[in-house]
């Protein structure tokens, strides 16, 4: 397998006998796909109808679904400064095996991410040591501090495709609407962890009964919403682009659908383990289950569900926060927050087609079609010319996620034994096998 | 596992009430019973814990909680060992786990543990092979606190059930006001919780207790009120504007006290702050407070509480070494 999928011409290949979905133009059919050197070339029903010709390799996908590769838009990475957390080349590894061919890197790392020099290191990193695409999120203030802008110009061109302070909050109003009105002048959009600290901070979990009965400070539903609030006010105000991370609460999805109707440039992100898991995954001060924001209770997952049916919520992230044991095996409120979710996503969001919750199109057009327009990327679609991304996913073969089958670097993650349905057969970046499944027996 | 006869108590550690039944409570307090009585003897010395080791591994300062289950350990003859964070190497970094593990190499049958976290116990518990006893979790539980405090209503009224009592000051943060309201529910007692509303959440009322805000609606006709400790580090504007304003509308006087049964009694887990949540001649009063008896109370539940866990360790004592009969 390719370690890296930027060095030499993976060639011709074909494959056939797939059934082509991409959300970008609604195509669902029968049919083959050709990829040229690191692009597609070639797709449709007839494709190869009467063999592959001598000289191209072929792929047989056995009718399972061939679609674009998958763009995670929230992943922390590791490099620089957290390496004993992950690293680009386990973090990417794990994204090949989540079917993932984008990662989108969070800048809270150490130092930040705010400077080009940081963001041509980790591109320079990623063409050593990563297996699928890399792109930096650029940080909207230096340090993620949130006191004074960076150079979100000079960031973007020398490659940053979105700005953020990763998980934490830009608190001052002031600066918010500066920087989305500076960004809405370069056409930058702003992706903002949507938390009130003051609210926030002495908290670690869900506000509710749980959280009373284990004797643990919570978190109101409030301190997202808001701050959501306050940033839609600075949207009106700036027209600048803004997206929420990733929202976890009822309320939110109801102050999205607002915007929306009021037609101001406001996207919003779910992570996976919002919609697949609540509060109630604390159980008995599990920090594997300790997220930011919180898991919220079973109205607020149902209510998320339900925002992505609707389209008030745009793409699914994997929130991927890798942490090593010695920050999870600590009392609760000490313990740090996140889950290692590279290697889950699919899955889980599969879950949603399995129960009837979302058609596969939707699910599917959130981890590619979605955040590809939001980000402005050239990926996440099955057309000629474009880049050979693509997923192999086996929807049907029941399967158990489990802690020790992770690759990721840490291997924090609360569905250790959840019995799922489906996950990436093969995983294909820039025309390179990146990952693939060992055929069953 | 060859268990032989059902036991009357089937659990490896106490880091709780919540989820103990009313039968399992009951079996805590008869056994406590027979211990008050020992413990008025001159010579209040068993064996039952002979070769026995109690670790009472404290990360947070206490004197009369620690001192309650040294006192409670040595009383049935086991050697007992204090521990404190400040003495520890938990001050170099070593993490809790780390900490459990090494002391657990070294063997103990008991740790008594308190820590200023919530769930530190119970993290704690799954990494030891001994027995272990929640001193205090943070703000979630103190078991043995709420044990005695049960344990003292039942020896004055003869009952628990029906009883409407009154825990009153910052409940939010309590440990005590939650093993007591679980208790007291659990045993069917009518329990009311009284605090300003920074100091307590309407969501107590899932727990089984009512929510007040005002002393005189809230001790109305209560058998029993119960005053907590408030932390001084809450007030000052934090939690409340000043600890006279506290005082002015929560802090117990014999006026607030005339709303309540006129043979109530008065409890507080200690340390008191005379002046901030009750006044000096009502703490004092020896008709009304029961606060000196409750610590009394604290050797006995502890001893029944080692007693019982340590009734379920592997080569358990021979039963003729001294037992509580």
């Amino acid at each position: 397998m390719a370690r890296s999928f930027s060095k030499g011409d993976p060639g011709r290949v074909a494959y056939v006998n797939a059934r082509l979905v991409d959300p970008r133009d609604g195509r669902d059919e029968p049919g083959a796909l050709l990829t040229d050197g690191h692009r597609i070339a070639d797709l449709g029903p007839g494709l190869f109808a009467d063999g592959v010709p001598e000289g191209i390799r072929a792929v047989d996908c056995g009718g399972r679904v061939l679609a674009p590769g998958l763009i995670d838009m929230r992943a922390f990475l590791g490099e620089p400064g957290h390496e004993h957390k992950e690293t680009l080349a386990t973090g990417t590894e794990a994204a090949a095996v989540g079917g993932v061919t984008t990662v989108i890197c969070l800048p809270g790392t150490d130092p930040a991410i705010d400077d080009t020099a940081l963001v041509e290191y980790i591109e320079r990193r990623a063409r050593e040591d990563a297996v699928v695409r890399v792109h930096p999120m650029g940080a909207i203030t230096k340090g993620t501090e949130g006191r004074e802008m960076t150079e979100m110009g000079l960031l973007g061109n020398a490659g940053a495709v979105a700005f953020t302070d990763g998980d934490r909050a830009v608190a001052d109003a002031r600066l918010m609407r500066r920087a989305l009105a500076y960004a809405s002048g370069l056409d930058l959009l702003i992706v903002q962890h949507v938390e009130e600290a003051a609210l926030a901070d002495a908290g670690c979990m869900n506000e509710g009964e749980l959280a009373l009965r284990l004797g643990l400070p919570g978190i109101p539903a409030a301190a997202e919403v808001i701050a959501l609030e306050r940033d839609l006010r600075l949207v009106e105000l700036t027209g600048g682009r803004y997206h929420a991370a990733c929202v976890s609460t009822a309320e939110s999805v109801a102050r999205l659908a607002d915007a929306g109707k009021r037609g101001l440039p406001v996207s919003a992100g779910v992570a996976a383990h919002h919609f697949a898991l609540n509060e109630n995954a604390v159980g008995e001060y599990r920090t594997f289950a300790k997220t930011s924001p919180p898991l919220r209770a079973e109205e607020d997952r149902r209510a998320l569900i339900e925002g992505m049916r609707r389209g008030e919520i745009d793409v699914i992230v994997s929130d991927h926060s890798p942490q090593d044991q010695e920050s999870k095996r600590q009392p609760f409120i000490q313990a740090a927050a996140g889950i290692a979710g590279l290697e889950t996503m699919l899955p889980l969001a599969l879950e949603l087609h399995h129960n009837g919750s979302l058609p596969l199109m939707r699910v599917l057009e959130m981890m590619t079609a979605a955040p590809a327009r939001l980000l402005g990327l050239d990926v996440g679609r099955l057309e000629a010319g474009a880049p050979a991304d693509l997923v192999v996913i086996d929807l049907d073969t029941p399967w158990r996620l489990s802690e020790a089958g992770l690759v990721a670097k840490s291997k924090n993650t609360p569905f250790d034994g959840r019995p799922v349905q489906g996950r990436a057969a093969r995983t294909v970046v820039a025309g390179h096998t990146v990952h693939e499944l060992a055929p069953p027996r | 596992m060859a268990t032989v006869a059902p036991r009357p108590f089937p659990r490896r550690h106490l880091l709780g009430i919540e989820g103990l039944s009313a039968r399992e409570i009951t079996v805590l307090l008869d056994k406590s019973e027979k211990y008050v009585d020992r413990n008025r003897r001159v010579n209040k010395k068993q064996s039952l814990l002979r070769g026995r080791t109690q670790i009472n591994l404290f990360f947070e300062s206490s004197t009369r909680t620690r001192t309650s289950f040294e006192l409670a350990g040595k009383r049935l003859g086991a050697d007992v060992i204090n521990m404190s964070a400040e003495a520890s190497s938990v001050r170099k970094g070593e993490t809790l786990i780390d900490t459990a593990m090494t002391l657990n190499a070294m063997r103990p049958d008991v740790l008594v543990v308190r820590h200023p976290h919530s769930g530190a116990v119970n993290l704690l518990a799954q990494k030891v092979d001994c027995a272990v006893v929640n001193a205090g979790d943070g703000s979630h539980e103190h078991p043995t606190q709420a044990l005695l405090d049960a344990l003292t209503i039942r020896r004055r009224r003869g009952r628990l059930g029906g009883l409407i009592v009154a825990i009153c000051g910052d409940v939010l943060h309590s440990r005590v006001a939650r093993s007591n309201i679980q208790l007291l529910v659990a045993m069917g007692a009518r329990v009311r919780v009284v605090a300003p509303p920074t100091l307590v959440s309407p969501l107590f009322e899932r727990m089984g207790a009512d929510v007040h805000h005002d002393m005189a609606s809230g001790l109305r006709d209560a058998d029993i009120v119960m005053m907590l400790r408030l932390q001084t580090e809450r007030m000052q504007g934090a939690f409340v504007p000043s600890v006279r304003e506290y005082f002015h509308f929560y802090g117990l006087d014999y006026q607030k006290l005339a709303a309540a049964k006129p043979d109530a009694l008065i409890m507080h887990p200690g340390p008191m702050n005379r002046g901030v949540e009750i006044d000096t001649d009502v703490a004092d009063d020896i008709d009304r407070s029961v606060i000196r008896e409750q610590v009394e109370m604290g050797v006995a539940v502890r001893m029944a509480c080692l007693d019982i866990l340590t009734d379920h360790l592997s080569n358990a004592a021979p039963a003729d070494a001294g037992a509580a009969e």
